[in-house]
């Protein structure tokens, strides 16, 4: 542990510190551009120059000094403050004063660090440099005009989303920031590069021109769009959610998020179910609460099946269970049975940041790029920074890192091929990936599990048995009972009379065909076109929720805006049914809910880890065939409100579908 | 002057072969095993002792980068040199003619060089405008690995050592070592941050060192001859011989070797036949490459040409690579050509010199026009002082330094422009 002294304070810092986080540390602040802390080094903004003894005369850029002992950091002298105006004004000389019209504008390093760092006024008469546009895609707008070359987008494109397709051309003043034959950047993670940007040289596409920041609404949310949980804030102004960004959080989303999370949320202003809706001669038909509530009523008989969709929260799934009762839920909605009696046997124990760790991962029919695009980036860490070795099992995909194939057959879950065992025989932290999808196939959870126990991947400290689920509702579910003995199919095989479908639009109505539906949901997607009768609810930015992510994490998120229309909250709608059936829910509040549901689950009380132990079931490890293909087949229209969102609809025929339209022009 | 006895470089202006026979009658790889034979640290204690200091341009002492390296590199992590060829500072050639010429010397030195570091290999880095050197040198190359004096067991000696030639692709800024460095993995030419060094991690993550072409060709010569030999040249730490390159306006610009502190004026009346129109015509010199401030006649005349005496009237040795210019220089318009260069030569990389240069560079015009202010020269000077010793790499500090020497000594020039220019203006306003 260094001591180094900071104007004149001297502090402790960690082994391998940079002088910046020295300073940081001693609470100096140190303007930068291209340093950020979740990516390499650049050094080349030159903006957090500080002056250093013992070394050269002149000053040295903070964020890539390794601080050591006795240094002696000086942040505010002459020569420090000179140095900050001079590399301030060589920023601006050539960078456009179009703040008025700029997006980045109030959230921007370039405005905010001239105020404390720049000079008054511009020494420099001549004429400013202009760049041609780059196109990065539909969700990234560009003005390289703006662009600072601070390289954070390449060096984030590279390092984080592992697409080598971000770059500088060109040199001295002419270099330019640009994709690769300015083509749409081919990443699940492209948004991210907005965030990054310190100055408005990309921004976000769709919102372009749409609002100011300090307009906006700031409310903290979890993601709904597949089972990471990352944690948003959703920006709206008036009834409209106009934007979602990460939060920070190291255990779950570091500060990424995917473009699905970001740029759905325009569908959450489209197709949207604003009244109940009964089928009255084969045609759905606009009617009121109270006509839906008779309705149900009429084929009400003290129980009812529910099939919860991908999106739920879990209040929701509490309140319907405690009308309808627990004999007959689910929540997979594909036809998945896998077992459910230990859920540490279908969860991701490692834990997200913990994956970063491993050294030997296998997967398992993930295609993780697309079920989990954050769970990916931690793989692609492990890779770089550890040099973790990654098997997988499953039709051949563009995983953005170095995958080793073992062909798609799944015997080879039980006879392992020798590079794997080789490697797994010197491993420390191991870890198998079992990718929802692949659960479908019969002995795959088994041999699996029979796997981790033949190469010990659950050891002392560290579980490297993990399930990984795409739904956000999925672990939340299981924990509340939404997995019925043999799945769906069974379910449906005892024709219920009455279900409620929350949110349920994956799933095959056909086999309901005999069974009153109640649709409660927040679009008009395929469950609202096969309903008996509609109950409009409350999407996730419109409730406050509570959501248990992959690896079992209870996370809540607060209410962004309102519900359209006549749509309520979707507990609150089972308490008024529960009037109407007459079997009143003892709740009347989110708290109280969550009251009676901590009772019943205590772990969906407490914000945090659930801690499901280790419990291995006893399951059949025989298992062959093939994984045909993978669940997700396009990343941008998984759920009813991507659906919904024309952004998710461009970014769908564009980076999914474009590359086979072009190619059947050729 | 240095007796033809005593010069490294016999075949600098080609009158022989340069190919292998040719270069063994002129002594080249002559018992290059035997030199090998007295072990890595005794070369490199002899190149210490020698008081060569790097030719490149900065003058590091090479025996002591060296020793830099690791004593024990793992066949995972070997170490490599990297012989800088990458000739492009405006004014430098003596790179181009020891390749054309003398090949043979500086592939034996990098065997030698490459064994006492340890080095696995050596690739030498080729400026990419060097098309017939290149090809000389693939040539020499070729002919050392059939005569076995490259490869397995190089020349007899034991030690198993490659050369590998690179072609740049006409970067100056592959020039500075770590920027060539990233350019021969194959990445864009842009100098990395140091630390760490190349020492360190250089090439491929790998203990690397970077040394000019002269500095490695010279180096078999002084083991041969012996360290006192070469000591003997030139002053205190300004040890051996060099070789200068003198264009400009003088009668006979050449490349010439010659003992290390040699006054400038016996170097122009000896080797160049004096300045062109006499003495008295001589307006300013740059004595060490674009990249070096100029010095003004009056101060120019009885400097001994090297690292220590360039330095003390306020300009460098570089590469030796002297620009003469008589009074008919616009020597606005020269110093703003070569704000041009390095404009055109930023890589881009670090705010002071990417935006830096291309401002610097327009106003030397409109300072070559005169279509400025008094108080823009003040101006100027502030912003190559923002440039100077900001950026990652010295390229800043090589845009700089020109225009500061040009303001220290020719501002009366620079005022006159400007006065002159704003009196036409005002003349034409009458009209």
């Amino acid at each position: 542990m260094p001591k180094v002294t900071v104007d004149g304070l001297e502090i402790e810092v960690p082994a391998g510190a940079t002088v910046l986080q020295a300073c940081e540390m001693a609470g100096k602040e140190i303007p930068r551009f291209c340093y950020h802390e979740r990516l390499s080094i650049a050094g080349n903004c030159r903006m957090c120059l500080v002056e250093i003894a013992p070394g050269p005369p002149k000053p040295q850029a903070s964020c890539a000094l390794p601080a050591t002992e006795g240094q002696i950091i000086r942040t505010d002298t002459p020569m420090v403050k000179k140095a900050r105006e001079g590399v301030m004004e060589f920023l601006l000389i050539n960078h456009p004063l179009d703040c008025p019209i700029c997006d980045q504008g109030g959230e921007c390093d370039l405005q905010d660090q001239s105020v404390a760092y720049g000079r008054g006024a511009s020494r420099f008469e001549e004429n400013k440099r202009a760049v041609t546009e780059k196109y990065m895609g539909p969700l990234v707008k560009t003005a390289m005009t703006r662009c600072i070359q601070c390289t954070r987008c390449v060096r984030f494109a590279e390092e984080v989303a592992g697409i080598e397709e971000v770059g500088a051309i060109g040199r001295g003043e002419n270099m330019q920031i640009t994709t690769y034959l300015e083509h749409a950047m081919q990443s699940e993670l492209s948004g991210n590069v907005v965030d990054l940007c310190p100055v408005g040289a990309l921004t976000s596409k769709p919102y372009a021109f749409e609002a100011r920041p300090w307009e906006l609404k700031k409310t903290p949310s979890i993601d709904v769009m597949d089972a990471v949980g990352t944690n948003i804030r959703l920006d709206s102004r008036g009834r409209a959610v106009l934007r979602a960004l990460p939060r920070i959080n190291d255990d779950v989303n570091e500060e990424w998020a995917s473009d699905k999370t970001r740029h759905a949320v325009d569908g959450l202003t489209h197709r949207r179910l604003d009244k109940p809706y009964i089928r009255k001669d084969g045609k759905l038909v606009a009617a009121s609460w109270v006509e839906a509530f008779d309705a149900i009523k009429a084929h009400w008989t003290g129980e009812a099946a529910v099939l919860a969709g991908d999106q739920v929260d879990c209040e929701t799934m509490f309140a319907a269970r405690a009308l309808a009762g627990t004999s007959m839920l689910e929540g997979r909605q594909t036809g998945l049975a896998y077992d459910t009696s230990s859920l540490s046997a279908v969860n991701f124990n490692t834990t997200i940041a913990g994956i970063e760790n491993a050294d030997v991962i296998l997967l398992v029919g993930s295609d993780l790029r697309r079920e989990a695009p954050l769970v990916n980036t931690r793989i692609q860490k492990a890779i770089r920074k550890r040099g973790a070795k990654v098997f997988a099992i499953g039709p051949v995909t563009d995983l953005t890192y170095k995958v080793e194939w073992l062909g798609d057959d799944l015997s080879a879950l039980t006879k392992a091929p020798k590079a794997l065992t080789e490697a797994l025989k010197n491993a420390e932290r191991p870890a198998i990936i079992v990718g929802g999808g692949a659960l479908r196939y019969a002995g795959v959870h088994g041999a699996a599990l029979a796997f981790a126990k033949k190469f010990k991947l659950v050891r002392d400290g560290w579980n490297g048995f993990n399930v990984l689920h795409f739904a956000a509702a999925r672990m939340g579910g299981l924990m509340l009972g939404y997995a019925h003995d043999g799945g769906i199919k069974k379910l449906a095989a005892a024709s219920p009379t009455l279900a409620f479908f929350l949110g349920a639009d994956e799933v095959d109505y056909s086999l309901f065909s005999n069974t009153f539906k109640v649709y409660v949901g927040h679009h008009g997607d395929n469950g609202a076109h096969h309903a008996d009768v509609i109950m409009p609810g409350a999407a996730y930015s419109e409730k406050s929720g509570t959501y248990v992510n992959l690896e079992g994490r209870v996370q809540r998120g607060e209410r962004a805006v309102f519900p359209p229309g006549d749509a309520r909250e979707d507990w609150a709608i089972f308490r008024a049914l529960s009037d109407a059936l007459g079997k009143r829910l003892p709740f009347d509040s989110v708290d109280a809910l969550r009251g009676e549901m901590a009772k019943v689950v205590p772990a969906l009380g407490v914000e945090g880890l659930a801690n499901y132990g280790w419990n291995e079931p006893s399951l059949s490890a025989e298992v062959n065939g093939k994984i045909a293909d993978y669940p997700i087949k396009d990343f941008y229209l998984t759920n009813a409100i991507c659906r919904a969102s024309e952004t998710m609809q461009k970014c769908s025929s564009e980076l999914v579908h474009g590359t086979q339209i072009l190619e059947a022009a050729e | 002057m240095l007796a033809d006895k005593d010069r490294i470089f016999t075949n600098l202006y080609g009158y022989q072969d340069f190919a292998l026979k040719a270069a063994q009658k002129r002594g080249d790889w002559d018992k290059t095993a035997a030199l090998m034979k007295v072990g890595q640290d005794a070369i490199i204690e002899e190149v210490k002792a020698s008081g060569l200091r790097g030719r490149g341009g900065a003058g590091f002492p090479t025996g002591m980068k060296w020793s830099f390296m690791p004593k024990a590199p793992t066949p995972e992590r070997p170490n490599f040199l990297v012989i800088n060829a990458d000739e492009s500072e405006p004014g430098s050639c003596k790179d181009r003619e020891i390749i054309r010429h003398d090949p043979h010397k500086l592939i034996e030195g990098a065997l030698i060089a490459g064994f006492a570091m340890r080095a696995r290999a050596a690739y030498i880095y080729i400026r990419g405008e060097y098309i017939f050197e290149a090809k000389v040198l693939e040539q020499a190359v070729a002919e050392a690995y059939s005569a076995g004096l490259l490869g397995k067991n190089a020349a007899k000696s034991g030690y198993d050592f490659d050369v590998f030639v690179h072609r740049g692709a006409g970067a100056y800024i592959c020039g500075e070592e770590t920027a060539m460095i990233e350019s021969l993995e194959g990445k864009k030419g842009q100098p990395r941050l140091k630390p760490p060094f190349p020492a360190g991690a250089g090439l491929y993550g790998c203990p690397t060192t970077v040394n000019n072409v002269e500095s490695i060709a010279v180096v078999p010569t002084i083991l041969r001859r012996g360290a006192a030999w070469f000591k003997s040249f030139g002053r205190e730490n300004n040890h051996g011989t060099k070789l200068f390159q003198i264009s400009g306006h003088v009668e006979k610009p050449c490349v010439v070797e010659e003992e290390m502190g040699i006054p400038f004026r016996e170097l122009i009346e000896k080797h160049c036949g004096g300045i062109r129109g006499g003495w008295d015509n001589l307006l300013a010199v740059i004595p060490g490459g674009s990249s070096v401030p100029l010095v003004p006649a009056a101060m120019m005349m009885d400097v001994p040409m090297d690292f220590d005496g360039c330095k003390a009237v306020g300009s460098g040795l570089g590469t030796a690579a002297v620009i003469v210019m008589d009074k008919s220089t616009d020597i606005v318009r020269a110093i703003s050509r070569l704000s041009y260069f390095y404009k055109h030569e930023s890589c881009g990389q670090c705010t002071p010199c990417r935006e830096g240069t291309g401002w610097m560079w327009r106003v030397m015009e409109k300072m070559r026009i005169g279509n400025a202010e008094i108080g823009d020269i003040d101006t100027l000077y502030d912003v190559t002082k923002q440039v100077e010793g900001h950026t990652i790499c010295a390229l800043g500090d090589a845009a700089a330094w020109p225009i500061q020497g040009l303001i220290k000594h020719f501002r009366p020039e620079m005022e006159r422009r400007i006065h002159e220019a704003k009196g036409n203006n005002m003349l034409e306003a009458a009209e």
